[in-house]
């Protein structure tokens, strides 16, 4: 039960909604992952891109609380901020989320996790823009975050 | 050289530095200074790197000249599809990490923390 190398992240950017989904399994029980996206302690060894510094403002993850973080990198700073609207432990966790350098911008996400039993556990996120322009950004924003770390990778998908 | 439209916006996107400046620009549009903060580079070279996408038909700019703001075309967005692969496996190395995270958290852990006394900034 420790290989990783099976529970490929699955990704669909819908067509007809300015929607983006990822399902990812884990080989850890609902209270577990739960527990990795309420801790900020926890959360800031896993959430962040790789080669950022991931500092958090504030992380209270309960109903009606909000977060606020930064993402560092050569100086630069990427904000973060949203609320959090409905948490239920140890299966739902329903929040906003603005890129500072789009404020304007709200995506509302939803992280839903199902027990698989055998202590497993299914993610799924989603994550529900304004426009389709919007997720695009979003989803280039999120290239941003990585793009120094991943070139790449993104070469061999262009070189396809 | 291939001048097909495609080939120009793969070529243009071949470069670390313009891919980065297209990502940026996906999130608004931006005047070439804007552009090369950033960078740690010369507002000369991110001008020659704004003529390559231009070429390729990624950006455009307003006619007035000092403070035109960049504006990243429609039509990147098809390349999108493809940048979501990209975006995935940035999603999947985030999870790896969740992976190791969770194989050393205690077995028996509340699935909320504690909350702190003290309020939260």
């Amino acid at each position: 039960m420790t290989t990783t190398s099976t529970h490929e992240t699955e990704i669909t950017a819908d067509a007809d909604v300015p929607l983006v989904r990822i399902i990812r399994e884990f080989d850890a029980p609902p209270a577990k992952v739960f527990r990795a996206h309420t801790d900020p302690e926890l959360v800031v060894q896993w959430l962040g891109p790789r080669r950022h510094e991931m500092r958090i403002d504030h992380y209270d993850c309960r109903t009606g609380g909000s977060y606020r973080y930064l993402h560092v990198s050569d100086g630069n700073e990427f904000g973060f901020h949203g609320c959090f609207h409905e948490v239920r432990s140890p299966e739902l966790i329903i929040q906003t989320f603005t890129f500072e350098g789009f404020p304007d911008g709200v995506a509302l996400e939803r992280l839903v996790l199902e027990d698989l039993g055998d202590g497993r556990t299914r993610l799924t996120a989603t994550s529900l823009v304004d426009s389709f322009e919007g997720r695009d950004a979003f989803i280039a924003s999120g290239m941003e975050d990585g793009v120094r770390e991943s070139y790449e990778r993104l070469d061999a998908v262009l070189a396809r | 050289m291939a001048a097909d439209p495609l080939s120009l916006v793969f070529s243009a996107l071949a470069d670390p530095t313009r891919r980065d400046m297209v990502a940026r620009l996906a999130v608004g549009d931006a005047t070439v200074n804007e552009l090369a903060a950033p960078y740690h580079v010369t507002v000369q070279a991110v001008s020659k790197h704004l003529k390559v996408l231009e070429d390729a038909g990624l950006v455009s700019r307003s006619r007035e000249a000092q403070r035109r703001p960049v504006h990243l075309e429609a039509k990147v967005f098809d390349l999108m599809t493809k940048w979501i692969e990209r975006y995935r496996r940035q999603a999947e190395e985030r999870y790896r990490r969740l992976d190791d995270l969770l194989r050393t958290m205690p077995e028996a852990i509340e699935p909320t923390p504690t909350p702190k006394t003290g309020a939260q900034t």
